[in-house]
């Protein structure tokens, strides 16, 4: 009240005021249009404020004053520390990531002429839910390869780099004459010896499962001065078991089975079975043991545990940025139209190129517009919690906690709501920079 | 992208001194041609991920349970006929889920009204009239934009249980009308404070009381602003799930927090959340196309939030 003779009391020459009531307002009036959005702020914003100051002083109950206890257990409780590293790797990662992409989406769009309708689709996500949000991206990062599309690519890529294996529960029969040789692969109890003809009968691979090339398995010829002999799926469907040992017409051969000669613990020889099952090896693997290697058994690559407790945080910083990089290229590309075309144009006449262009013009001039934003997304991120109790499947939730949600839990499921108020406090302490900062910035326009 | 692309076009094309902008050697055009096929490639890639998880979630709130358990929504394109419309219609069977809806409009909409009725009464008090430290109050209000909404959970939960409007529409609509109200007060105030004085002073003359000059002239004027804080107020609070998650209770629940109870079961409930979440999308995507130019203008205003 006091402070009213530095604005509007009393005139101050050196600043005229322009917006002077035009009706000679009586106070009686101007209380009357205020009243409404005092008192709801008043009980609504500020009193909880100084209660919750005040309730982070006391114990669970509310009866006996604790000191600083409360706010002990924000970096003694495992479930806070926890809350506290990822609103650590939050407030890093998610500003900076949307920002980066929303400047070079802004930048880039500039040079076509669909710029409009791709800032839409990236600007879109803003409009929605985090619930909505968080359910899209639950589906997203399904762990089923079949279901989820991040693994259904991410399989795609990595199957194209490096082969999956065909045969993942294949397994030696009963009578067999291959025995497990550690680690995943099957070895013949028996040397092989030239001319003659081997065996490998494996079984338990479904038929849905058999490699497309696969044929019917025939039995090997054998032929002088080398190793013969078929790997094939020795059941026959309906029958079981059609000749346990035997080549049946109706059963298929292993298409593309690695098989290795090992002779004193060294590969001798080693050769791949054709699409009848059927495969040959030279003299050198005389008297050495067949092994069919762990490769040929590998559990198909079944993609990232995107959900899981390593990777949940990423995960969700992830859906976070799909939701707010458009609203960094929207605020960026507004900056950006405001850049005078002559400097970057200058830039280029003086042999920079793009990038350079890009690196020493446009970025420092878009600098104000870049903090503002990041700034904006970092008081954001501090209060995130919808994305992570949608997207955190129970199980890794704990792994995935931030502050927000460890006060939802504290105070609402856990009754403590001494530790969820000190919390809160922590919270507004760590955005009342960005507060004094908005109000200096405005100080100075009010007073014109 | 633009590095690598850049260094050619960079290279070939420091001309000469005094070469003209349309005598470019043929090798500079063509650097440009590429690294412009490029940023087209790299543009078109981006916004197809940006497509895909609504595009995930459209689909799969179109086929049945069976199939959304055997596959992934994308057989869809070679299986057309796994379309269907039964998921909708079973949702549309739930009364959880269309009183929750109902709910949603009921809480929105006078949350939105009163944000914008009070915010624009008190802007114009702040912006044109006289009273001791008139500035120093809307610092002190603008001081509160960055309030994170997770200090009042508590304090307002017992305030509501000891005055009984826990659970209430009430209490959710007042609870956001009050956060809504440091961003509602701060933007009307601005704009209204670049009023011509003029057009205020030709209405007083005319004989206008402050509240006839704040009914017939402020609040028409104020259209541009006062859309952009409608906006941005009413997908806040639609989209809205931990207040109401907190402060409703089983029969004012909005939608978001009706389909949050489901999400523990994800797997089993998809067919309740796919459709579900891509109704409560609806009216807010409907909203951001139609008025996408004062959404805009809101954000920008708002980045300060």
């Amino acid at each position: 009240m006091t402070s009213a003779s530095a604005t509007g009391a009393s005139p101050a020459p050196a600043a005229p005021k322009s917006r002077k009531s035009v009706t000679g307002t009586r106070r009686t009036v101007a209380a009357l249009f205020l009243l409404p959005a005092f008192v709801l702020l008043g009980a609504l914003v500020v009193y909880p404020i100084g209660y919750s100051l005040v309730r982070s002083f006391y114990d669970q109950s509310g009866d006996g004053f604790a000191g600083f206890d409360n706010y002990q257990a924000l970096f003694t409780d495992d479930g806070i520390r926890t809350a506290l590293k990822n609103n650590v790797i939050w407030v890093v990662f998610a500003p900076t990531v949307a920002t980066a992409l929303g400047l070079v989406f802004a930048v880039l769009t500039e040079r076509v002429r669909w710029g409009t309708a791709f800032k839409l689709v990236v600007f879109m996500p803003m409009a929605i839910s985090m619930l909505a949000a968080g359910i899209i991206f639950r589906l997203v990062y399904d762990q089923d390869p079949d279901k989820g599309v991040a693994n259904a690519v991410w399989v795609g890529v990595h199957d194209t780099f490096a082969q999956s294996s065909a045969f993942p529960k294949a397994h030696p029969g009963r009578e067999s004459p291959l025995r497990p040789a550690g680690g995943g692969a099957f070895i013949t109890k028996e040397p092989v010896r030239t001319g003659q003809v081997v065996t490998l009968p494996l079984v338990g691979v479904a038929p849905d499962q058999m490699p497309d090339d696969a044929k019917n398995a025939v039995a090997a010829r054998p032929e002088d001065g080398r190793i013969t002999g078929t790997a094939w799926q020795d059941f026959t469907r309906g029958k079981g078991v059609g000749k346990l040992g035997g080549v049946d017409a109706s059963e298929l051969g292993y298409a593309g089975m690695k098989i290795e000669a090992v002779k004193d613990g060294k590969v001798v020889a080693s050769t791949t079975a054709a699409g009848d099952g059927t495969f040959t090896l030279p003299a050198a693997a005389d008297g050495a043991q067949l092994r069919l290697p762990a490769d040929n058994f590998k559990e198909p690559y079944n993609g990232l545990d995107w959900l899981g407790p390593s990777l949940v945080t990423p995960a969700i910083i992830g859906s976070y940025v799909w939701m707010w990089a458009g609203f960094a290229m929207v605020l960026i590309a507004a900056g950006l139209a405001g850049v005078p075309r002559e400097l970057l144009e200058a830039a280029r006449v003086d042999g920079a190129n793009e990038w350079q262009v890009f690196r020493r013009v446009t970025v420092p001039l878009l600098a104000p517009v870049l903090a503002v934003v990041t700034v904006t997304l970092m008081i954001n991120v501090l209060k995130i919690f919808d994305l992570v109790f949608i997207i955190a499947p129970g199980s890794s939730q704990d792994d995935a906690n931030v502050l927000a949600l460890e006060l939802y839990r504290k105070g609402f499921s856990e009754d403590q709501p001494g530790v969820a108020s000190a919390i809160s406090v922590f919270l507004l302490l760590l955005v009342i920079p960005v507060m004094w900062f908005n109000i200096r910035r405005l100080r100075r326009e009010v007073r014109r | 992208m633009t590095a690598d692309a850049g260094s050619p076009t960079g290279a070939a094309r420091r001309p000469p001194a005094g070469t003209a902008k349309g005598k470019r050697s043929l090798g500079s055009r063509l650097a440009e041609g590429v690294s412009g096929g490029l940023v087209r490639v790299f543009l078109i890639v981006v916004g197809l991920f940006w497509l895909v998880p609504t595009i995930g979630l459209l689909l799969s709130s179109l086929r049945t349970p069976r199939d959304l358990a055997a596959s992934g929504w994308w057989e869809v394109f070679t299986q057309p006929s796994q379309l269907t419309f039964d998921a909708y219609e079973e949702l549309l069977k739930n009364g959880d889920i269309t009183s929750s809806l109902v709910n949603t409009v009921l809480i929105t909409v006078p949350a939105t009204v009163l944000v914008v009725v009070i915010g624009s009464l008190a802007g114009y008090a702040f912006a044109w009239m006289e009273f001791p430290g008139r500035d120093w109050w809307f610092l002190g209000v603008v001081g509160l934009l960055v309030v994170p909404v997770q200090v009042a959970l508590i304090p307002i939960a017992e305030l509501f249980g000891e005055i009984g409007l826990f659970g209430s529409f009430l209490g959710v609509i007042l609870f956001h009308v009050g956060f809504g109200l440091p961003f509602a007060v701060f933007l009307l105030r601005n704009f209204f404070a670049e009023i011509p004085r003029e057009l205020l002073e030709a209405a007083r003359l005319d004989g206008a009381g402050e509240l006839r000059l704040f009914a017939r002239v402020v609040m028409p004027l104020g259209g541009p602003a006062i859309a952009s804080l409608g906006i941005f107020q009413f997908l806040w609070v639609w989209n809205d799930m931990l207040v109401a998650l907190i402060f409703s209770d089983s029969g004012s629940q909005p939608i978001t927090v009706a389909l949050q109870t489901q999400v523990r079961q994800f797997g089993n409930n998809i067919d309740v959340l796919a459709p579900g979440a891509f109704i409560s999308m609806v009216i807010p995507l409907a909203v951001f196309f139609a008025f996408q130019r004062q959404f805009v203008s809101g954000v920008m205003a708002g980045a300060v939030k």
